[in-house]
């Protein structure tokens, strides 16, 4: 039985910096410390004073891999706060180009990060090479998996990070139709390689039981990353302009990031795919649920390992989605919708990777920006995080160090965070934990 | 590439920024993991691996800016163990757009910012990586450019007679 401190000071296979501090006393744990590393470098600051069609391309930079989610999400937020409408055609693209993104973003998480686990292996570059192992065949289908997802970003909207096309209103550059069969091949033929993924994923025994609320955005239309209202797993319903009345800020102290509870219940809840299917898998691709039907069985499900799952069945959803865009899309020239600057607010709420983001806009009369606002995944998901591994610890002592270690970071690691998220702007109202 | 069995020892290294270029080195991987895994030992890359150690890297690859003494000495440590230091992507070429919050007006540094520069250690300004320690080469752009990266991953392969 252990005592006195585990230390992991820099947790491995995750987006950004962050570490472990555990002390544990009479044979439990007196204290542990989830600590975001990452130094914020204040962009919701430092975007103030900048013309407002000029901020979604700047606040992308928040992130690497889940860019896309920023500039959706201010793209929507500048468009609200100028009373912009979108053509149906820039909608469609947008869902594209975020099916793109899920592919690469989920198969990146799952197959360089995860899937080292899964094998017992420390690293993708321990995995044999030997075309019949199972692990050496997983990491070339992801390959092919993540490539594909790229693709698709840059032929709709010209990179996978930080892309150019997408702007306020609409697309600068449209998307070239003939591209778009070979596309729908190649996703074709990747559907057999993604649900060997979900397979593997599903096969991964490890289990952490958590008990939470649950939160989405939904869209009873269908499966939607883009467009919704906030659902929660206890049955709340949040307006996504009303989201930031429902969040309280907790400073962490030893954290650079802030974290967030309900504000009526003080309580932590869970963003991210293991959300969005507990709360929406009646609403995924028709074909997904006939093909991973076995493997939803699993949901609604209180497995923070499940999270993996649910991102592999999300990356068919967003196969069979971009499939169906793809073979019905036929691009009309179409401008930028643009109106003269307005004083306003307005509020972007997306379904990112890892769960829901919120993006505010504050816009005076000559079209600058006067207040920004952002609430990200792993900001919200950190309590849970710091909780989650509170109670492993605890139930877990006999363990050797080792496996502890290895433990709490695959736990952190089902969460799948990202701490360049985490550190890229100040909050308003604060409590001190 | 022809190998003669020799393996270009290299560590991939984190600072301030968004790691997208650290995003789009694991898209390299998806056309080149076969081909760099004979020829190339990661033996730092905490992205990827969990077993990382510092000693005896050929070349550093650095992203990101530089925004605290601790980030600073961490540099000065891959330095100290590296025989050349590349900077990757525009924070640690540049500063920008990382170092955004020196331009930030002393009227505009709220309580908040106040809060976050007093408990951790920042430094008063965002320093670009050449700014604390010798840069041997960079690969610009935000990300970085991936063919600028190919050309200077083959100019050290082929100066370690690796290929």
């Amino acid at each position: 039985m252990h005592s006195g401190n585990i230390t992991i000071e820099n947790i491995t296979k995750i987006e950004g910096s962050a570490g472990l501090e555990v002390t544990i006393e009479n044979s439990a744990v007196k204290d542990l410390k989830f600590m975001i590393n990452d130094y914020r470098r204040f962009y919701t600051d430092a975007v103030k004073g900048r013309p407002f069609v000029a901020s979604p391309s700047f606040l992308s930079r928040i992130c690497g891999t889940c860019s896309v989610a920023h500039l959706f999400a201010s793209i929507k937020a500048v468009e609200k706060s100028q009373g912009i409408e979108v053509t149906e055609q820039t909608k469609t693209l947008r869902r594209l180009a975020y099916d793109g993104l899920m592919i690469r973003d989920h198969a990146l998480h799952l197959y360089f990060f995860v899937l080292p686990d899964l094998l017992g292996v420390d690293s993708i570059l321990d995995i044999p090479d030997d075309h019949d192992d199972l692990g050496h065949t997983l990491l070339h289908d992801s390959f092919d998996i993540k490539k594909l997802g790229t693709d698709i970003t840059d032929v709709i909207i010209g990179a996978a990070i930080h892309a150019p096309y997408p702007t306020t209103g609409g697309f600068l550059k449209l998307p070239d139709e003939s591209k778009f069969p070979d596309l729908v091949k190649r996703l074709e033929d990747v559907r057999f390689q993604v649900l060997r993924g979900i397979k593997a994923f599903y096969e991964y025994k490890a289990v952490l039981d958590r008990k939470s609320d649950y939160l989405a955005l939904r869209n009873d239309a269908r499966f939607d990353f883009l467009e919704g209202e906030l659902i929660s797993s206890e049955g709340k319903r949040i307006p996504p302009d009303k989201f930031h009345n429902f969040m309280e800020v907790v400073v962490v102290p030893y954290s650079q990031s802030e974290g967030y509870t309900f504000s009526d219940s003080h309580k932590n809840y869970l963003v991210g795919s293991l959300a969005r299917l507990n709360i929406n898998r009646d609403l995924l691709h028709p074909r997904t649920r006939v093909d991973a039907g076995e493997y939803l069985k699993v949901f609604p499900s209180t497995n923070i390992y499940h999270n993996n799952l649910a991102q592999a069945i999300e990356i068919l959803h967003c196969v069979d989605d971009a499939i169906d865009i793809l073979k019905g899309l036929k691009i009309v020239d179409e401008k930028p919708v643009r109106k003269p600057p307005q004083a306003g607010l307005g509020v972007g709420v997306v379904e990112a990777p890892r769960g829901t983001l919120y993006h505010m806009a504050k816009v005076d009369e000559k079209g600058m920006i006067i207040g920004y606002d952002v609430i990200v995944p792993t900001s919200q998901n950190q309590i849970s995080i710091e909780n989650d591994l509170k109670k492993y610890f605890n139930e877990n002592l006999d363990k050797t160090e080792e496996q502890l270690k290895f433990d709490a970071e695959s736990i952190i690691r089902a969460y799948d965070p990202c701490m360049s998220c985490a550190t890229n702007f100040l909050k308003i109202d604060w409590i001190r934990k | 590439m022809e190998n003669n069995g020799k393996k270009l020892v290299i560590g991939w290294f984190t600072l301030t920024c968004s790691e997208d270029s650290t995003i789009l080195f694991t898209e390299l991987l998806n056309d080149h993991f076969d081909e760099w895994k004979k020829i190339i030992e990661f033996r730092h890359i905490k992205s990827l691996k969990t077993k990382n150690t510092l000693e005896g890297l050929d070349v550093a690859f650095v992203e990101g800016a530089v925004s605290s003494d601790t980030q600073a000495q961490e540099a000065q440590k891959i330095r100290d163990n590296s025989k050349y230091v590349v900077a990757i992507g525009e924070c640690a070429c540049t500063g920008m757009p990382s170092a955004s919050r020196n331009a930030i007006k002393r009227e505009d540094i709220n309580e908040k910012i106040e809060w976050y520069m007093s408990h951790f250690p920042y430094n008063e300004k965002v320093k670009k990586l050449d700014d604390v320690i010798k840069v041997d080469d960079m690969v610009r752009g935000c990300p970085m450019d991936p063919k600028a990266f190919s050309v200077v991953m083959e100019k050290y392969l082929k100066l370690f007679g690796v290929i």
